[in-house]
């Protein structure tokens, strides 16, 4: 039983909190990122490839650091404390994840690098418009054609999916489309003739894609690893990035809720701070048990990301992510309304905090999903 | 980061659950499991195997009989004692009394008194609550005047907890009625035999007799129970309540009821099938269950922060570990209430037992309902939700 991080763990929280600081320390920063073309820095990018972020979960065989989830979950409480916008959860742990697992040597060795050097961004082109949250539903096709795939269907809300080099998409090459076997995942240049993608903005800052397959022709050499045996890898990595995921949380709420004290501070009313008032008092206490039980679920999901049963793995994990969902809504929505109107205006930051918080809620499966899982499982796993 | 024990920790968490389930008798630790009331000699068997084994007073110094644990150990003791449903040793004595008469008595109250506290030869009971003062308690008014060789108590107690098997009682005392609030008061140790004393039951709304009244009418008290310094109370008090950090939170035991709940859950009928195949009551339980998980690691997270600290330092983690445990022990009541279903309803003739002779509906739904009724208490006592609210604002966030 140890919560302490490691010399280096120590280390990488500190460098990698002084990057966000001065990358976004100035909230005015984050504004302009998100006005450029692709809605994110390449300077900051460049600076993610020069500190190792980019290759932090690689093996060193693989050219990375062995990072494991306690060091994923350091660097997206640091970018959740930032509200960051750059591409590293969908190039990293999903992209990557997904390449690291599944891949051929040959298809690692193609991708790798060249996330690690910050030359190609990535992204997970799964989610269906009719599958809501239920990671089997897939109805997109690859059927065989020759040595190569043709591959049908559409795809909603790609995470970094605009600006992405290249996509990782799953698709169906057996079975009907709630099967849990015939889930396929292939390596798509999103160049490739069929493919039409239409980025857009999010509701929090970031930007996604719609993309549509019209019959695309990929090589033999593009489908990752064993035809019809993804959706333990697919698994597996949506498990990490939900962990990943509830780390942002986490940050993002202990900002928020320190913007707020500090306001409830200033703020002057009836001659006297708002924070002088018990009925704000105890609802801004509130805010800080629901951080610390955030923070415990947080370590709970870093801890059970690596548990080899992959049923257990993925009730606790679904079991953290309702919490921290949970919290996280609960959270954005009382600091906006202690706040006052000034967190309903679009300059000031408390607004942008609540509304990431909001849709972290529902990514990846939303607290009644989660929940759902939890209860079908009959409950949380055994400690050991 | 490692959410496991060592191979030195299991090996010891094995020998406590052994210990805890072989040697406790089976009846008693049933009932702490049913929620009903113990009795006296209830307590007092339990607390003497305990301490025979030397496990009822392990955050005591130890040449007063405590251990030299670790945070770690320590909270594996609290945990499997609550999970075995062993009654936890007397709080009053183990927790409260027993450290501040070690940390502050004279060594004439250390050598009368510790012994027989941890064996529970001396039943402790607490005098701190008036009807006067509750969250306010320095507001209390028992006052005690000085003599030349005692003090002359008088003044009324509230909510004395079963002060009905107190053999003495450890009592926050004005003696400077000149003095501002905190300032005057003082810790003193009064015999409840003394005359002039008289306890009055308060019968709960779950129909039991747990807490009392007692009155003091010119109780004449030696000078020598005096403990400490005179005026001095205020911050023994403090040190006392701030001692319970581990264990406040009972975890321990809430698991071990959300497991009972689910298996009762599981062999109750409701229509087609049981309680358990009703979506929204597991839903209700799985939310139980996934914020004791966040609990359980706070609580760990606090324990590991300790390590190796000489000192527990009074930590506002405190406050946080008590309005959530609070909040999910009444959620266990009342899911296991909500299992009783109808027969939730019918009121034990037996009380002070918590049953029907014979049952009416199965027998452990009769302590159900005064089981829910009686834990709206752990929300109110020991500094009440709100207030514990009110340090965090203070303490933590310099509101």
């Amino acid at each position: 039983m140890d919560f302490d991080f490691t010399d280096e763990q120590r280390l990488l929280a500190d460098s990698v909190g002084r990057l966000i600081g001065n990358a976004y320390g100035d909230f005015e920063k984050r504004q302009s990122y998100r006005a450029t073309p692709r809605g994110w820095s390449d300077a900051n990018w460049a600076a993610f490839a020069e500190m190792g972020l980019l290759a932090l979960p690689f093996s060193e065989a693989e050219g990375g650091f062995g990072g494991g989830p306690v060091e994923t979950m350091i660097v997206m409480e640091a970018f959740g404390r930032g509200l960051v916008v750059e591409p590293w959860l969908a190039t990293v742990v999903l992209g990557a994840g997904l390449v690291r697992r599944a891949g051929e040597a040959a298809q690692r060795t193609a991708i790798l690098p060249a996330v690690a050097d910050g030359s190609l961004t990535l992204a997970f082109a799964h989610q269906e418009r009719q599958a809501r949250h239920d990671l089997h539903d897939i109805a997109t096709t690859a059927q065989r054609d020759g040595s190569g795939w043709v591959l049908y269907g559409a795809k909603g809300v790609v995470l970094g999916g605009d600006s992405a080099g290249q996509i990782i998409v799953s698709a169906r090459t057996a079975g009907g489309r709630r099967d849990r076997h015939g889930i396929s995942l292939f390596l798509l240049d999103p160049a490739t003739p069929g493919v039409a993608r239409r980025g857009y903005a999010t509701q929090d800052g970031l930007r996604a894609a719609e993309i549509v397959l019209e019959g695309v022709a990929l090589p033999a050499k593009a489908l990752l690893g064993t035809a019809g045996e993804a959706l333990p890898h697919i698994e597996l990595v949506i498990d990490e990035a939900i962990a990943a995921l509830c780390a942002e949380a986490l940050g993002a709420m202990e900002t928020l809720r320190d913007l707020t004290v500090d306001y409830l501070k200033q703020r002057q009313q009836f001659g006297q701070p708002i924070g002088s008032f018990q009925a704000l008092q105890h609802r801004a206490a509130d805010m800080l048990v629901a951080t610390e039980q955030a923070r415990s679920m947080t370590m709970y999901a870093a801890m059970m990301v690596q548990a080899p049963d992959p049923a257990a793995r993925r009730v606790a994990l679904s079991a953290a992510k309702a919490l921290v969902g949970r919290l996280a809504d609960q959270l954005g929505k009382d600091a906006v309304q202690l706040h006052g109107g000034i967190a309903m205006t679009e300059e000031y930051k408390a607004g942008h905090y609540f509304k990431r918080l909001a849709m972290l809620a529902g990514l990846f499966g939303d607290v009644d999903h989660h929940l759902r899982q939890v209860v079908a499982a009959g409950g949380l796993p055994e400690a050991s | 980061m490692e959410l496991r024990y060592t191979a030195e920790e299991i090996a010891f968490r094995d020998e406590l659950r052994a210990f805890f389930r072989t040697q406790i008798p089976a009846a008693i630790r049933r009932k702490v499991s049913e929620g009903r009331a113990l009795a006296r000699e209830d307590y007092v068997t339990s607390q003497r195997i305990l301490n025979a084994a030397g496990l009822a007073a392990p955050n005591w110094p130890l040449a007063w009989g405590g251990k030299d644990w670790s945070a770690v150990q320590r909270y594996i003791h609290v945990e499997e004692l609550q999970a075995a449903a062993v009654p936890q040793p007397l709080g009053f004595n183990v927790s409260m009394v027993g450290p501040v008469i070690a940390t502050f008595g004279s060594e004439a109250q250390k050598a009368r008194f510790l012994p027989g506290t941890a064996n529970l030869d001396i039943w402790w009971a607490q005098g701190f609550s008036e009807p006067g003062a509750g969250s306010d308690l320095a507001s209390l008014k028992t006052t005690a005047r000085r003599e030349v060789d005692a003090f002359i108590v008088n003044g009324q107690k509230a909510w004395t907890t079963l002060g009905q098997y107190a053999d003495w009682i450890f009592c926050l005392v004005r003696t400077d009625p000149t003095a501002k609030k905190q300032a005057g008061i003082s810790f003193i140790l009064i015999d409840m035999n003394t005359p002039g004393i008289t306890l009055r039951p308060i019968i709960t709304i779950d129909g039991g007799h747990e807490v009392n009244e007692v009155f003091f009418d010119d109780v004449r008290v030696p000078a020598e129970n005096l403990v400490g310094e005179l005026n001095k109370g205020w911050d023994y008090a403090k040190f006392l309540l701030s001692n319970e950090r581990i264990g406040i939170a009972r975890i321990g035991m809430t698991k071990e009821r959300l497991a009972r709940v689910k298996r009762l859950a599981q062999e109750t009928p409701a229509g087609e099938g049981m309680v358990w195949d009703d979506p929204d009551f597991r839903r209700r339980l799985a939310w139980s269950e996934i914020e004791l998980k966040a609990l359980e690691i706070t609580q760990m997270r606090v324990v590991a922060a300790q390590r190796g600290r000489a000192s527990d330092k009074p930590d506002p983690s405190s406050s946080i570990l008590k309005i959530k445990g609070s909040e999910i022990q009444q959620q266990a009541t009342q899911l296991l209430m909500d299992v009783a279903g109808p027969y939730a309803l019918p009121r034990p003739d037996r009380e002070e037992e918590g049953l029907n002779l014979p049952s009416i509906g199965p027998e452990w739904a009769d302590a159900a309902a005064p089981l829910f009724f009686n834990f709206r208490k752990v929300s109110i006592y020991g500094g009440s939700n709100e207030i514990q609210r009110n340090i965090i604002a203070k303490a933590f966030l310099g509101l």
